[in-house]
């Protein structure tokens, strides 16, 4: 969200500067005089050369407006084009951008703590963020590529005792945590230590349950985070154009007007977007592993979910609008589920992270992105997001995962896999799915 | 941004956060985020005061107080041991409730060490705010528990088949009300300390819910597997302490420097003798052996089964280095052997995490329940990664997919997906000669899922 602003032309500090004197401004020169422990490095203005020169004319407000715009269009047009790419890039997009944000906190939380001359804590924090990676990919692969991973021998291996193999993982880093521990700074180390793992918490498993999200269909993954972006920008506008009545004393430049009127704003816009998208195949379709090929694939019957149906108006709709039914999508009556999330519970991720700036009196987390601040500004209202999305599927669209189901049915014993087989026979008989000739064959 | 001490002279004194200034510690300086608001001089965590019971002061009033110490320590030794005892005798649901109770307890005790250090008393939000995330985390974990292991209970009443469809969707929901409320509750100036109440109730739900959860899974995988590891633990526990008191020599780790280089092996060895015996011992009992099982008839857990070949005697060859022989073990004796070494090797460094603890706040123990030990945490810190251990051991190497589960995902999948799924099935298990050639086929009855 958009936190600065307040401090508008003739000031020295560029937009997208991250120094941390929101209030006392005299914090900075006291600590370096201090014990000079490293603050989060002021940021220089680092906008490109290109745009500073084409920019040079305009006032410095209109400037940062411009800046802004511009970075937005263009982290915009970057989102279409890896939609463009497929998942592979997808995911190795999601990967990078949680690499970054668990750089940008870990940074933030060494800066609290002065804690550089602690080596250790780098190397044990990216070495936590490596194996937390490797037990969630490890899950999502086997679950996946299930067939890929039986067919290599050293995959199976890794598989199978993947749980096991992880957790040794995790308690080599806690040993070495524990020996670590230096006689006057017992106290850092355990705060580096819970940091660390909450962080993780945050950003790992999120991040995790988006490619959970993107593997059920593309749709699951660019539609929430449009919506999310789509109420940043619907609600600054309203707020801009009718803001009034604040809304909260965290962020006092949000405004109940804007509030209300990016909830309409999203509404309308997701139920557009997935008119627009459940039309194709692409993105409807849930990622696959084809074996023979080696490639992902995104080629299926679309589920009912995204075939049109026809709905009957409710009365009262129908004397307005005077249509008796209308066609549309289920996944469009979802996608107001999603919307409305989006608009009423993603803000408090937004004020969450801003409570935390104000906390440790960052102004940014970064300074990754001109105009906007680090990658963490960006998603912190991104954050709850993938969680609802993720736990929505589960309990209202999702059954099992058939791959999954395979693999533990093959995984019992065999007594255990005859009396399912049986089981599953019967139910199947029961809905005639089996023909009298096939029960004969079988 | 750290603008955590700038007042001018007198700045130090803010951060000796705690007890003790006998350490200069002039780097512990910012631990304590009591910047804004108020002037440190932290209330100390108190000392655990003598709480011993009258009657026990009065059996030994005659003896020194060294001896006296010990006689306390030892006697509470022995009435926590037959309480254990006794919940065990008492069956599966008691133990349950007592888990739920010293996860409860260590809960608290964590959650009071974190008040005190941040002085969080004027933030009446956060009492409420702590114990209702325990509360909904526990939600979410005991509804999976008893989704998976109640199966045929919960499908028949008709509101817990409807929270258990919905039990993330339910859960996740539990947890947002409180993750709003803590963002309405961010007072202006005690920002900092708000987030790091929330970070440190979140690392305690962490360390002491997954585990208690997951010592109840194990206990529902048959009793053994909970009696076992917990006794390992304190088995070296014990044995440590003792052989470093008989020969301790070599200081083992800075950090806690009464234990030695002797007791750690002393107890490594001993535990793994301790283990194989107790094993021994209780493999051949039913009721240590089998899944808890819940009878839908009976409304009773029932532990009756026909043990697994984990607990069927065997025939091993020794190794023709030490006799040409054979012996007769169970197979779960060799899995317990597993078990002792890791109690014994890394269950310490649960100890010395928990020592750290200590150092870093300050404080002696973490409370004052049990008289001459200290609180609940004291005597469960070892514990805390057997658990886990336990938990994916059991994972990987013994049990395979529980069959009610993967039988009611099944059920749940769309018809062509089982479709497929059968066809897929039914050749793996005529490849496997469980069913009779096409030609040949004739209807079996189903046989019983164990």
């Amino acid at each position: 969200y958009f936190v600065e602003g307040q401090r508008g032309g003739g000031c020295k500090q560029t937009s997208h500067g991250s120094e941390s004197e929101l209030k006392d401004g005299a914090s900075d020169s006291d600590s370096k005089v201090d014990s000079g422990p490293p603050e989060v490095p002021v940021t220089s203005d680092d906008t490109p050369e290109v745009l500073n020169k084409a920019l040079s004319g305009l006032s410095s407000r209109w400037r940062n407006w411009w800046v802004r715009g511009i970075l937005t269009m263009a982290m915009i047009s970057f989102f279409f084009f890896i939609i463009y790419m497929g998942p592979i890039v997808l995911m190795m997009i999601v990967l990078c951008v949680q690499i970054k944000c668990f750089q940008e906190i870990i940074h933030i939380g060494y800066s609290v703590y002065h804690s550089y001359h602690l080596p250790w804590f780098r190397s044990l924090s990216w070495y936590f963020l490596l194996c937390v990676n490797y037990f969630f990919y490890g899950e999502t692969v086997t679950d996946y590529f299930f067939s890929l991973v039986q067919r290599e021998e050293p995959l199976r291996i890794l598989s199978k005792y993947h749980r096991f193999i992880s957790f040794a993982l995790y308690l080599t880093g806690f040993c070495m945590f524990v020996l670590s521990l230096v006689k006057k700074h017992y106290r850092l180390q355990f705060y580096m230590f819970g940091w660390t793992h909450v962080t993780l918490l945050i950003v790992v498993t999120q991040s995790h349950l988006i490619i959970h999200n993107l593997f059920e269909g593309m749709i699951w993954f660019i539609v929430p985070i449009s919506c999310v972006i789509c109420n940043d920008i619907m609600a600054y506008m309203f707020g801009f154009f009718f803001g009034r009545t604040p809304l909260i004393k965290l962020s006092p430049k949000k405004t109940w007007e804007g509030f209300i009127g990016g909830f309409f704003a999203t509404v309308v816009f997701g139920i557009l977007l997935s008119y627009v998208m459940a039309g194709y195949r692409y993105f409807v379709c849930p990622v696959e592993f084809n074996n023979d090929t080696n490639r992902f694939q995104v080629d299926c019957e679309p589920s009912e979910l995204f075939q049109l149906t026809d709905y009957v108006l409710p009365a009262f709709l129908e004397s307005f609008t005077g249509w008796t039914t209308v066609r549309l999508y289920p996944f469009q009556i979802h996608s107001v589920a999603l919307s409305a999330f989006a608009s009423i519970m993603g803000p408090f991720g937004g004020f969450f992270a801003s409570g935390f700036k104000r906390a440790f009196k960052i102004k940014d987390f970064a300074n990754t992105i001109p105009g906007h601040g680090g990658i963490m500004d960006r998603f912190d209202c991104q954050y709850l997001m993938a969680t609802f999305v993720n736990v929505y599927i589960a309990s209202f669209i999702r059954g099992p995962n058939p791959s999954k189901v395979i693999q533990q049915l093959l995984a019992l014993r065999p007594d255990q896999q005859l009396y399912i087989f049986n089981s599953l026979k019967t139910h199947l008989t029961e809905r005639g799915l089996l023909p009298a000739l096939e029960r004969a064959a079988a | 941004m750290t603008d955590l001490r700038r007042r001018g002279g007198g700045g130090d004194t803010d951060n000796s956060d705690n007890i003790s200034d006998k350490e200069a510690d002039g780097e512990d300086r910012l631990a304590c985020p009591g910047e804004a608001e108020s002037k440190d001089a932290t209330p100390d965590v108190a000392p655990p005061s003598e709480n011993t019971p009258h009657c026990l002061n009065k059996a030994l009033e005659g003896l020194p107080p060294r001896w006296k110490n010990y006689w306390i320590r030892g006697v509470l030794s022995l009435a926590m041991i037959s309480g254990f005892f006794l919940i065990i005798y008492l069956g599966p649901i008691t133990l349950i409730l007592v888990v739920m109770t010293v996860q409860i307890k260590c809960f608290q005790e964590i959650i009071t060490i974190g008040y005190r250090v941040y002085r969080s008393y004027e933030l009446p939000w956060f009492r409420t705010l702590s114990w209702y995330f325990l509360v909904c985390v526990n939600y979410f974990f005991y509804g999976e528990t008893l989704a998976d292991y109640f199966g045929a209970l919960v499908q028949r009443e008709e509101p817990l088949q409807f929270l258990s469809r919905y039990h993330r969707f339910i859960s996740f929901a539990l947890y947002l009300a409180g993750f709003c409320m803590f963002v309405l509750s961010l007072v202006k100036k005690h920002y900092r300390l708000q987030f790091y109440m929330f970070a440190w109730t979140h690392v305690t739900l962490l360390i002491v819910v997954t585990q208690s959860h997951l010592v109840i899974q194990n206990l529902f995988e048959g009793m053994i597997w909970f009696i076992v590891p917990i006794s390992i633990v304190i088995c070296n526990d014990i044995m440590a302490y003792l052989f470093g008191f008989f020969f301790g020599r070599t200081p083992l780790i800075k950090l806690s420097p009464k234990k030695t280089w002797e007791g750690f092996i002393g107890g490594f060895f001993s535990t793994v003798v301790f283990g194989f015996l107790l094993a021994y011992l209780l493999a051949q009992f039913q009721y240590f052996v089998c899944p808890v099982g819940y009878n839908s008839e009976t409304y009773r857990f029932t532990v009756e089964c026909e043990p697994s070949e984990l607990f069927i005697l065997q025939e091993y060859t020794l190794p023709a280095v030490v006799q040409n022989e054979t012996v007769q073990l169970y197979p779960f004796q060799i899995h317990s052997i597993f078990l002792s070494s890791f109690g014994s090797l890394i269950g310490p460094f649960g100890g010395f995490f928990a020592s750290g603890f200590k150092r870093a706040f300050k404080i002696k123990d973490f409370a004052d329940t049990i008289p001459g030990h200290g609180g609940i945490m004291d005597r469960f810190d070892c514990q805390y990664l057997m658990a886990t251990f336990t938990h994916v051991y059991i994972g990987s190497f013994i049990r395979g997919p529980n069959p009610t589960k993967v039988l009611q995902q099944l059920l749940g999948l769309q018809p062509a997906q089982q479709l497929s799924i059968f066809n897929t099935l039914s050749s793996h298990l005529r490849e496997r000669g469980m069913l009779p050639p096409v030609a040949a086929w004739t209807p079996r009855p189903p046989s019983p899922l164990r």
